[in-house]
């Protein structure tokens, strides 16, 4: 009697079965995409940071980065500067200009050194099952034509030192409104690592594409390994060379990131000791990458490692999560933001609907069920009925919900949606800064040629922070968000389905128990 | 049959207190064919009420053979009238949704049958109200009278002992009306059922054996 009643009243009552199930299929549905995408997105984000930070790596330790203006102390005359001498380069005097080709390597404004001892110190923590230390440089190369200083002063004092320059080929501006001077200023990421090799570190997130990988026995060694997308933008190939701080280094080994079609975490890896020794910093390193004992351990390792390591900042994968910006940290921020407000609403508004049909279900069917009591059917059978009646609602409604949900995601999944993540703090405005400063050093020696005796013996250049591209093209890396089914999403979505049933069920039953026998006889037909 | 004792009804209607039956004491034998009249508001949709096990009276007491209406519990009495006490109703009171043998068989749901029985029982009771070949009809496909030969069925299916009409004929025609009391009266009188029907049509009360008025919550017999 229970399944014939029921299936009379949903195929009888079609137009309320209808709208129930809608409003249930289309919230069953949103929380599948929502659920999936925001699954994706978590995907790609963890993507992103395997290819920077490597498989298996569970803590990083930095220092934390310095705000700018403040690099200079370290290196002498300050990072991110050209320094020029009287004798720099190739001087025409034809011309009054020079050829000057300067490649410098050195640190990361975002990640300042600390001594290789923190690297023995972390290994010690009790918890850490693995840690390797790198080195993040950043390798800028200026290749281009200057105004011969040297010879314009020359010439000024011949004549007396009277100031103007009219008689004197002095340097002619150029299409680049530099006066006189035609440069590029270039950079990539190296990154100096161990070659003997780790489990845990940014190498371990990539597959050898070409070539081999680091061995213990180029310590030392001048041998270089470039990522694919790096060496084929470059215009590089396996067993080139590449200069990197002034010294040219033979490509051994392309690399790409494993997994995804993301970019590894640096353009260019050389022995960790070369890297230290080109770059000034013997016995430094700046990031040590940590694998926990145990997934479980991770918070107490950081605590330990931050303890053993003041004044350093100790990163668990959850904190580098956060710090993934761009696209994808958009989507992400969409997804968990209006995403999740959207489909607890529209949730929300589907119980609604479903419990406001069912009590005017009941109210409607007063007669019905008072007649039902009338002839001995009990309180526990007709709240049974309404509640049976709407469970079956909620899950046809779930079911198809369900499978509007799985469309809406292959959709996605055949979109295939490009998301570009960036990791870091908001360097980009500030990189673009120093650009414009440079631009602005540029132009005021060019039209400034005439009066450049007060630039002496040489001109110092205050060259680009490459730190703000550089970390572009290092950390950011593009991943398609590809959402993945579980059987999970599933699950909550059929319980979701049952549950608002049963809510609307319960209220609507209730209602029912409460009906007195006798109201089948008091209404009116 | 049925013993009522000093039974009393009061209702509390926004704020006042309106007695439907005033301490009326009544007893129905077995397999009489009672009708009550009155006026409406007189109470006579309370005392089928009490009859039927739907309410619970304020005072006095209720019996039905031996069980005490007026004391059991909710669950028992939806016990009781699922197999002592069939219903026949004014305005058929059919599920819409149900066709008529399912509609019959609602009644059977409470007794725990098996569905084959169910099902052939159901098909019997139709058939014994002259509807065997509608079964599959819904209500509203169904002409009135023959709605109410379903609701009869309905009654009877489970071979109750009483059998309680509360204006059976009220929303019939004249001629339907003879039908469906011909119909009634012959099931009382082949199954020895007690049979109350509340009416306030004087050619439908004038068929019972016993007449009862209800005016201001008092029964008296009419001559």
């Amino acid at each position: 009697m229970f399944a014939t009643y029921l299936r009379r009243e949903l195929t009888n009552r079609r137009k309320q079965s209808i709208i129930i199930a809608i409003g249930m299929a289309l919230a069953i549905a949103l929380v599948i995409v929502v659920n999936s995408v925001s699954a994706g997105v978590k995907d790609a984000q963890a993507a992103v940071l395997k290819s920077v930070y490597g498989v298996g790596t569970d803590i990083t330790v930095t220092k934390p980065a310095q705000a700018p203006g403040q690099g200079t102390t370290a290196n002498g005359p300050g990072r991110g500067r050209f320094d020029f001498g009287a004798d720099s380069g190739d001087a025409d005097s034809s011309t009054g200009s020079r050829e000057v080709h300067q490649s410098r390597l050195e640190s990361r404004p975002d990640a300042p050194v600390m001594a290789s001892s923190a690297l023995t110190r972390a290994k010690s923590v009790t918890g850490v099952a693995a840690a390797a230390g790198v080195l993040s440089l950043t390798n800028s190369t200026f290749d281009g034509t200057l105004p011969n200083f040297q010879q314009l002063r020359e010439a000024r004092e011949d004549r007396g030192g009277s100031g103007a320059a009219a008689s004197t080929p002095a340097p002619t501006g150029g299409a680049d409104g530099a006066g006189g001077s035609s440069f590029t200023v270039s950079s990539f990421s190296v990154l100096g690592i161990d070659p003997a090799g780790s489990d845990v570190g940014p190498l371990s997130a990539t597959t050898l594409a070409k070539g081999r990988a680091f061995t213990k026995s180029d310590t030392g060694k001048h041998v270089a390994v470039l990522d694919t997308s790096y060496a084929k933008a470059a215009d590089l190939a396996l067993d080139d060379t590449i200069t990197v701080g002034g010294t040219d280094f033979t490509i051994v080994g392309l690399v790409s990131a494993s997994g995804s079609d993301a970019t590894t975490a640096s353009n260019v890896y050389v022995p960790l000791d070369v890297a230290q020794t080109l770059s000034g910093n013997a016995g430094k390193i700046s990031t040590i990458y940590v694998t926990a004992a145990s997934a479980d351990d991770i918070a107490q390792v950081k605590t330990a490692l931050e303890k053993k390591l003041p004044s350093t900042t100790v990163s668990t994968q959850a904190d580098l999560a956060s710090t993934v910006s761009g696209s994808l940290g958009s989507a992400g921020e969409l997804v968990a933001g209006l995403g999740t407000w959207l489909s607890l609403i529209v949730l929300a508004a589907a119980f609604l609907i479903a419990i406001l049909f069912t009590i005017s279900g009941v109210t409607r069917r007063t007669r019905e069920f008072g007649t039902l009591k009338a002839i001995g059917w009990s309180n526990r059978r007709v709240v049974g009925q309404v509640a049976g009646e709407s469970v079956v609602q909620g899950l046809i409604g779930g079911v198809i919900g369900i499978a509007v949900g799985l469309i809406g995601i292959l959709v996605v999944n055949l979109l295939a949606p490009t998301l570009s993540g960036t990791l870091g703090q908001n360097s980009t405005a500030d990189a673009a800064g120093r650009l414009g400063r440079l631009g602005g050093a540029a132009g005021t020696t060019g039209a400034g040629g005439a009066s450049a005796g007060g630039f002496g013996g040489g001109g110092a250049f205050t060259g680009a922070g490459p730190g703000g591209f550089t970390r572009q093209a290092a950390a950011s890396t593009d991943v398609v968000l590809n959402a993945p089914v579980t059987l999970w999403v599933i699950l909550i979505a059929v319980g979701l389905a049952v549950l608002g049933g049963l809510i609307a069920g319960a209220i609507g039953g209730w209602r029912a128990s409460r009906l007195r026998p006798a109201a089948a006889l008091r209404s009116v037909a | 049959m049925y013993t009522l004792t000093n039974v009393t009804k009061t209702y509390v209607q926004s704020k006042r207190t309106i007695t439907a039956l005033k301490d009326v004491t009544l007893a129905i034998p077995d397999g009489q064919l009672v009708a009550i009249q009155g006026q409406t508001g007189g109470g006579k949709s309370t005392l089928l009420q009490m009859l039927g096990a739907l309410d619970r009276p304020s005072s006095g007491e209720v019996l039905l053979a031996d069980a005490a209406l007026s004391a059991l519990p909710d669950r028992k009495l939806a016990g009781l009238r699922a197999r002592e006490i069939g219903f026949v109703f004014q305005g058929f009171n059919l599920i819409p949704t149900l066709s008529a043998n399912e509609n019959v068989e609602t009644a059977l749901a409470p007794l725990g049958l098996a569905r084959a029985e169910s099902r052939q029982r159901a098909a019997e009771a139709l058939a014994s109200v002259g509807l065997a070949d509608r079964g599959s009809h819904l209500p509203a496909e169904l002409s009135g009278g023959q709605q109410q030969r379903v609701a009869i069925a309905r009654a009877l299916v489970k071979q109750p002992r009483v059998l309680l009409a509360d204006e059976p004929t009220g929303n019939l025609d004249e001629e339907t009306r003879d039908e469906i009391m011909d119909l009634l009266e012959g099931m009382w009188r082949d199954r020895g059922l007690t049979l109350v029907i509340v009416t306030h049509d004087s050619a439908v009360a004038k068929r019972a054996q016993r007449r009862l008025h209800i005016k201001h919550g008092t029964v008296r017999e009419a001559a």
